[in-house]
């Protein structure tokens, strides 16, 4: 197998699912509207309730609907990573995956370049984000639309491969119902997405420290820091150890001679 | 420097693996847990044979796909496509396989040449032979008006067709079918059978062919018996027939697990 082979292979994989995020224009919308309402509703509602002080990176106060534009492309992510996942399962029973599997290159270039393309989708989904919330006054520097790309691919592929993790180790994940409660609520509310940790500080101290735990704020903070044109050090550290810790890990649960997928097939 | 040495060493693995047969199990068992499903398996199939597994749901034919297409490693015993270990070396197993699995894994909202172009990345093959290999597959499975056409207006016959194509795009010498005939109508039945036949006939493919369906084994070909995860017979039907004492494959089916409850 040459790199030929390699590169071949990971554009077809990046190409189908392009194809695949085409055809599916429900879920494009779905993925659109979610943080829009979030955006257009819930954060004009809090607009008063929530003061949100002079902190970094932010040089002025900010209204709310600006706080929490970060904090929804990162719940695009989430959301998109974990759509993934669940296609993986699905494509699992449907045999897709299988079709996937059965390719002679490297089992673990295939996961990264799932990884990949579904990162690209994500990408995209919150580019489009950002160009509709521009309309709404959300407006960081110009070149902060620049600057927020490698968060955005850092956060995506951290996202993404929790997605895989959580396919190759979950048996059956019924619906999507479930992932949201115990995946997607969890990491989103437990995180600085919605409101600032120092406020969370003053709440709980133990909510607070949840959140600072939580790979999901740190991603955020990467997109918030990077939008405004700052570099976050501690966020950058955190979200690539935990895209190395959890696509170790999903590759380990996809080995053939160790992996989950051996221990769950005689379900 | 000696002859055989001026011999580049490709060639001559080439020439080893191209006398191999196409797949030699030997000795395989797996296990889930306790439940062992697969035991001391062992049959092989040269190239341009068609071996039909015959057995009921649940007698470990899909497990043994499984191992062969190394979706996870076999615990003990050994699996060898031409000559290679699958274990060892799973790239040079894998890429002289084709595969049509039990389910079906085509894209439905993706067009039938969508579909095949996903496939051959995944191989590695560049675009332009691709696309002349899926137009001579496409052709000699009658499909060349529904490229353009999403899966989803497939019927169940025609899918599976592009799923053989799909299989033989890569070029395999080994074409594994996990009960490629489920839910088809006759005639596409007979299609996928003829085919296969062709394939192997024409052009030297060996081919694996799991079924339930005891009509589907032919009376000058080769049958593999497996049952409750143990080979009872494998050869020649007419072998296999005079072994268990019966006139029709199906008697010697029954007779022979009848003899093994368990």
């Amino acid at each position: 197998m040459s790199p030929a082979h390699y590169w071949r292979c990971l554009a077809g994989i990046v190409r189908r699912e392009g194809l695949r995020f085409l055809n599916q224009r429900g879920r494009f919308i779905a993925a659109l509207v979610r943080p829009l309402v979030w955006l257009l509703i819930f954060a004009t509602g809090f607009h008063f309730v929530l003061g949100v002080s002079i902190i970094p990176p932010y040089t002025t106060y900010v209204p709310y609907e600006t706080y929490i534009a970060p904090g929804l492309i990162g719940m695009i992510q989430l959301f998109q990573g974990m759509q993934s996942s669940l296609s993986m399962v699905y494509d699992r029973e449907m045999g897709s995956m299988r079709t996937l599997l059965v390719s002679p290159l490297p089992r673990w270039f295939l996961l990264v370049a799932k990884l990949l393309a579904g990162v690209i989708v994500s990408v995209l989904q919150a580019y489009v984000f950002l160009a509709i919330a521009y309309f709404w006054e959300i407006e960081p520097p110009v070149l902060g639309y620049l600057a927020v790309l490698p968060a955005l691919i850092l956060s995506g592929m951290m996202l993404g491969a929790l997605g895989l993790l959580l396919s190759s180790a979950i048996r059956q994940l019924e619906n999507f119902a479930g992932v949201m409660n115990f995946v997607i609520f969890p990491m989103f509310f437990a995180s600085s997405a919605l409101y600032p940790l120092w406020r969370v500080k003053e709440a709980s101290l133990t909510l607070y420290y949840i959140c600072q735990a939580n790979p999901f704020t740190h991603a955020v903070e990467l997109i918030r820091f990077a939008l405004y044109l700052e570099f976050n050090a501690e966020a950058t550290a955190v979200v690539i150890a935990a895209t190395l810790v959890f696509m170790g890990l999903a590759i380990y649960g996809y080995d053939p001679a160790r992996g989950l997928i051996a221990r769950r097939a005689a379900a | 420097m000696s002859a055989i040495d001026a011999i580049p060493a490709g060639t001559r693995a080439a020439a080893s693996a191209s006398n191999a047969p196409a797949l030699v199990i030997e000795g395989l068992s797996h296990a889930f847990g306790d439940r062992e499903v697969l035991h001391e398996v062992r049959f092989e199939i040269r190239a341009g044979e068609r071996a039909i597994l015959l057995g009921l749901n649940g007698a470990g034919k899909t497990t043994l796909f499984s191992l062969v297409t190394r979706l996870y490693d076999h615990r003990s015993g050994s699996i060898r496509i031409f000559g290679t270990e699958v274990k060892r070396d799973p790239s040079a197993a894998l890429a002289r396989i084709g595969v049509v699995f039990q389910q079906p894994t085509l894209d439905l909202d993706l067009t039938v040449s969508q579909n095949l172009f996903y496939h051959a990345s995944l191989h590695g093959i560049a675009r332009h032979i691709a696309a002349e290999r899926i137009a001579h597959e496409i052709e000699r499975v009658g499909l060349q008006d529904r490229r353009r056409d999403k899966v989803r207006e497939l019927s169940g016959g025609q899918r599976r067709r592009v799923e053989i194509a799909r299989a033989l795009l890569h070029r395999p010498k080994l074409l594994l079918l996990d009960e490629p005939t489920v839910g088809l109508d006759i005639a596409s039945r007979q299609f996928l059978l003829d085919h296969v036949r062709r394939l192997c006939r024409e052009e030297g493919l060996a081919a694996l062919w799991a079924t339930h369906l005891i009509d589907e084994v032919d009376a000058d070909g080769n049958v593999i018996v497996l049952h409750r995860g143990r080979v009872l017979a494998a050869g020649p039907v007419a072998e296999v027939m005079k072994t268990a004492s019966a006139d029709s494959m199906k008697g010697a089916f029954d007779a022979l697990t009848r003899e093994r409850p368990r």
